[in-house]
């Protein structure tokens, strides 16, 4: 379905392309999305962003964009279609694009690329990504105070680092103030599927699970936690409108300043090959507003937390850290570097169960 | 006695029982499992039991995906504005239908290409409901609760199991019973058979091929429409746009690997939503669902003894891969890719089906003969 999907789309936009080249067309930016627009959590912030530049802009710009472009092999079609039509600039925002996205920027040294949340550049490819599990800390901190079983339910998309840092940084965080907290970690392989979501959160909630926390696209963990009254998180965007009730606070990721300067930059000729890995301080990712179920020493020791991030205090890696097999990771008072963190592919010790590889 | 011989019902059953014992023997209550078991299953098993009865017309319907996301968005609609999730249902098949009649109109007055039209109604309705959906976001659908029987739903395992679902869940069930009896027993289904399997004959018989087709069309249409909206009213419950996430897709897979056979398409439904809910439920107890392979085996090495089909040396391979299965996974719970984990219902449901119709010719001569294939009077 996918498939068909970005071929229609695909077909349309080789159509529309050389219709549009006299000279003074208006610089293109184009966007590949791994779901709908109206996800409403991953795809949804990143059209935010899209609008951003459309606004700061306004005729200088066209913007386009392919939704529900799986990753793999397939993204390779959609994004060389992007850069064929015309386009100065593509973004593309999920890890699974890596690859794709470098393939065809070797192709097209003329366009600028930028990859969210990979970590392979070239001359023409910058990466960009937030300090996700910045906020993963925040969460992970509120969740171990309130959760009353004990037990936190966290639906996972695909095994690769960022995941992990998320799990890793939300755990630590939650286990600080609650050292009887276990995470129940369930992989469901996709970034959107609503229905799969659901199913994964009422596994979760089957085996305890009060509160829950996700790192899929889609707002039906919260739908069910509403349903089911107990506490979740946004997830990528705020969705306090799928649970009033459930949400406790949420991880925002604005992407909307950075691709208004990327575009500026290319506009003005002084776009480079970048790494950019922002966080909370630089304001890429965002704490949505705390509920008023979370008690105020709580809700005050979390934005205590916010705080360090920001005066750079606190850091969500600081040992002692063991990982999973106990053996040392950080000795005490050591912060995690850059580049272990990019990696990631091990449980910190205390999670159960065996991370897929 | 032959399992051969037992009827689909029965082996349903057997099949339920098995997994009543695999939840317990896991850890997993059996009960609450299999509520959520029921719940994955209910949108495929629509979908495909509709349809199933197109294809015995001999139409193919590519688009069950679009009329499933439209069904979704409309049953939400007509819920939230109506205040009444029956009103959603009713609204859901109605779309469904509807969406389902513009394909029967191009492909069988206008004699398009089946297949080219099914595709294209699958985008037409994913780009449709997304439209219609704009307002519908993060809205809350009205609650669509349980039958309550008084006395019978709280029976101990009994009631939870089988006599406190929603209304839907009896409908879908009604409707497979209702579908093999049409299909078998009656008359008209008789004729809708003959239409799917020599048009030119049914039509010389004096059938009017174009008007049983657009209402098979039409029914599989209202089926799709009901298992979206169930998956927008009562799994989810939330609108959210490409929320069927390829379930149309796996419905149309149902059916040719039921064999175009009622009871089969339901067993092909609960196995996929059985074991996409029991990986899930597998790891949030984090157990391996190796686990659930060797239980599989175990099952296939039964029923391979039973039927006293295989050799002695198959026989004995069986029963040691399965003893050696069972200890691994119960001893080493080993790390698995997570696209294997994502496999599974899948894999599980491929091979179970193609166990079941392994006899080719059987599972050959019970495809339309005429599936696909375009029908003119002048023919």
């Amino acid at each position: 379905m996918k498939f068909v999907k970005t071929l229609a789309a695909v077909a349309a936009l080789a159509l529309a392309g050389p219709a549009l080249s006299d000279g003074h067309e208006p610089m293109k930016v184009g966007f590949i999305y791994v779901g709908p627009v109206g996800d409403f959590g991953w795809s949804y912030e990143h059209d935010q962003g899209r609008k951003a530049i459309e606004e700061a802009f306004g005729d200088k710009v066209e913007t386009t964009y392919l939704e529900s472009v799986p990753e793999g092999p397939d993204a390779e079609r959609a994004i060389r279609q992007l850069a064929q039509s015309g386009h100065d600039l593509i973004f593309t925002t999920s890890f699974g694009y890596m690859n794709p996205t470098l393939k065809v920027a070797e192709q097209f040294p003329d366009v600028k690329f930028e990859h969210a949340t990979g970590f392979k550049r070239a001359d023409n490819v910058s990466v960009y990504s937030g300090r996700f599990y910045e906020g993963r800390t925040v969460l992970g901190h509120i969740a171990g105070h309130m959760t009353e079983t004990n037990t936190i339910g966290y639906i996972a998309s695909f095994p690769i680092p960022e995941v992990v840092r998320g799990i890793n940084s939300a755990y630590l965080a939650a286990k600080a103030v609650n050292p009887d907290v276990s995470f129940k970690i369930v992989w469901v392989n996709t970034w959107f599927d609503p229905a799969k979501e659901a199913d994964a959160a009422n596994a979760l909630i089957e085996q305890g699970a009060d509160v829950i926390m996700q790192h899929t696209d889609s707002p039906a963990a919260m739908t069910i936690a509403e349903e089911k009254g107990i506490y979740a998180f946004g997830q990528a965007s705020d969705m306090k409108q799928f649970g009033p009730n459930a949400r406790l606070s949420s991880i925002i990721d604005n992407w909307g300043p950075y691709y208004v300067a990327r575009t500026q930059a290319v506009m003005d000729g002084t776009w480079e090959s970048t790494d950019t890995w922002d966080g909370i301080k630089p304001g890429l990712t965002e704490i949505g507003e705390f509920s008023d179920k979370i008690p105020a020493e709580v809700q005050a020791s979390a934005q205590a937390i916010i705080d360090g991030i920001v005066d750079g205090s606190i850091h969500s890696f600081t040992g002692p850290i063991k990982k999973q097999d106990g053996s040392d990771w950080l000795a005490e008072g050591e912060r995690a570097d850059d580049g272990t963190l990019l990696g990631m592919n091990f449980y910190v010790e205390g999670i159960e169960g065996e991370l897929p590889n | 006695m032959t399992v051969e011989r037992l009827t689909q019902p029965v082996l349903i059953t057997l099949a339920l029982v098995a997994l009543a014992v695999f939840a317990l023997i896991s850890g997993l209550d059996p009960v609450l499992l299999g509520a959520s078991i029921i719940i994955a299953a209910q949108p495929l098993l629509l979908a495909a039991i509709g349809e199933m009865v197109v294809e015995k017309s001999g139409v193919l319907n590519l688009g069950v995906e679009g009329m499933m996301i439209i069904g979704a968005i409309a049953g939400f609609a007509f819920a939230v504005e109506s205040g009444s999730p029956w009103v959603g249902f009713l609204g859901a098949a109605l779309a469904g239908a509807a969406l389902a009649l513009v394909f029967g109109v191009l492909t069988q007055v206008l004699l398009s290409n089946q297949v080219a039209t099914g595709l294209a109604l699958t985008l037409f309705g994913l780009g449709l409901a997304a439209l219609i959906g704009q307002p519908y976001s993060g809205l809350k659908p009205p609650a669509f609760g349980s039958l309550d029987i008084p006395g019978l739903s709280d029976l101990p395992v009994v009631g939870p199991l089988f006599l406190s679902h929603d209304a839907v869940v009896y409908f879908a069930l009604g409707l497979v019973i209702a579908v093999w009896l049409f299909l078998g027993r009656s008359r008209p289904g008789m004729i809708l058979r003959a239409v799917g399997e020599n048009h030119a004959a049914a039509h010389a018989l004096g059938y009017n091929v174009i008007a049983i087709r657009l209402a098979a069309i039409a029914f599989g249409g209202a089926c799709a429409g009901l298992g979206g909206a169930y998956l927008s009213l009562v799994r989810v419950p939330q609108w959210n746009e490409g929320m069927t996430a390829g379930a149309g897709w796996i419905a149309l897979a149902i059916v040719v690997f039921g064999a175009w056979k009622p009871w089969r398409v339901m067993l092909g439904a609960y196995l996929f939503g059985g074991v996409t809910i029991l990986q899930l439920n597998l790891q949030a107890a984090n157990l391996t669902p190796l686990w659930l392979l060797a239980f599989g085996l175990f099952l296939f090495a039964i029923w391979r003894t039973l039927t006293s089909r295989a050799g002695p040396i198959e026989l004995l391979l069986l029963w040691l891969g399965t003893i050696a299965l069972g200890t691994w996974s119960a001893a080493y719970p080993i790390s698995i890719q997570a696209q294997y984990l994502s496999m599974t219902p899948y894999l599980v449901t491929i091979i179970v089906l193609v166990v079941m119709s392994a006899d080719r010719l059987r599972a050959n001569q019970n495809a339309p003969a005429s599936l696909g294939q375009v029908f003119h009077k002048s023919g």
